[in-house]
C-alpha cells in the first residue's frame, strides 16, 4: 500500500471547463465553454486549440496578455490540463 | 500565535466603525485601516473641462478564486509580520462615485508590523488576486489596464523576509 494521495477516477473524455473573464469574456462573447482535449496539452496548447476551433476566440486572444489559472491557482502557460480540470483565462487583474 | 482572519467579498458596504471594533483586542496597541473609494475621474484625463466623467466602477471576479487568493495573501502577510488579526473585504458589482470599494485592516502588538502588512496587502490585492474593474463614463465605459506602478511596488515584498 503507497502512501500516494488517493486520485478519483477522471474519463480521459471528460471535458474541461474553460472560463472566460473581463475583457476577454466580452470580446468573446460567452464566459464558459467545454472543451474535450485530444491529447495531453498545456495551458498554451489549451490557446492554440480554443484559437483553431473560433475565430473569434483567435480574435479575442490575438495581442493581448491572458493570464490562466488551473482548479483555482494562477498557473504559467506551461503547466499541463487534465481532462475534468478547470481552466479560466483572463487580463491582468486590476481590483483594490 | 494564532491570527484571526476575515476575508469577505460582497456586493454590499460595509461599516468601517464595525471592522474596527472586531479588530481590536488586549494585546493590540495598533490598528490601521485602509478604506479604498471610488473617486472621480475625468476623460480624457488632461483635460478636465471637456469632461466626460466617471459615474461609476463595476467590479468582477472570479467565484471560489477571488476569495481563496485573498485569504492566501492574508496567510501571508501573517507569517511575514507580527499580527494578530486581519480582515479584508472587497467589494464588487456597481459602485458609483464616492463608494467604498475596498478596506483592510490589521491588527498588531506594535504599529510598524500594521502599517507593513497593511501596505504590502493592498500591493498583492492590486496584482495577484482576480478582480477586474470597468470604468463607466458618461458616455463610454472601458476595462482599466493593469499599472507598471502597480507590479513595481509588489516588487517590494519579494526580497526575503526580515
Amino acid at each position: 500500500m503507497s502512501d500516494t494521495a488517493f486520485a478519483p477516477y477522471t474519463s480521459p473524455a471528460a471535458p474541461v471547463k474553460v472560463l472566460f473573464f473581463a475583457a476577454l469574456r466580452e470580446a468573446i462573447g460567452q464566459s464558459e465553454l467545454q472543451l474535450t482535449l485530444p491529447a495531453p496539452l498545456q495551458i498554451s496548447g489549451v490557446l492554440a486549440l480554443l484559437s483553431a476551433e473560433s475565430p473569434q476566440v483567435q480574435q479575442a486572444l490575438a495581442g493581448r496578455e491572458v493570464l490562466a489559472a488551473l482548479n483555482q491557482q494562477l498557473v504559467a502557460s506551461t503547466a499541463w490540463v487534465s481532462p475534468g480540470d478547470e481552466v479560466a483565462l483572463f487580463p491582468p487583474v486590476t481590483g483594490g | 500565535m494564532t491570527v484571526v482572519i476575515n476575508c469577505r467579498v460582497q456586493p454590499e458596504d460595509f461599516v468601517v466603525e464595525q471592522e474596527y471594533q472586531a479588530l481590536q483586542r488586549p494585546d493590540c496597541g495598533a490598528v490601521v485601516l485602509f478604506c479604498g473609494l471610488v473617486r472621480e475621474q475625468f476623460q480624457p484625463q488632461d483635460m478636465p473641462q471637456l469632461t466626460d466623467t466617471l459615474q461609476a466602477l463595476e467590479l468582477e471576479h472570479y467565484p471560489g478564486m477571488t476569495e481563496q487568493s485573498i485569504r492566501a495573501i492574508a496567510v501571508d502577510a501573517a507569517a511575514r509580520f507580527d499580527l494578530r488579526a486581519v480582515t479584508v473585504i472587497h467589494r464588487i458589482g456597481l459602485l458609483p462615485l464616492g463608494a467604498q470599494i475596498v478596506l483592510v485592516g490589521v491588527a498588531a502588538p506594535h504599529r510598524s508590523d500594521a502599517f507593513a502588512a497593511c501596505d504590502m496587502l493592498m500591493d498583492y490585492l492590486k496584482n495577484q488576486v482576480p478582480l477586474w474593474k470597468k470604468v463607466h463614463f458618461l458616455t463610454s465605459a472601458s476595462w482599466a489596464d493593469a499599472k507598471a506602478s502597480d507590479q513595481q511596488a509588489l516588487a517590494r515584498w519579494q526580497t526575503p523576509a526580515r
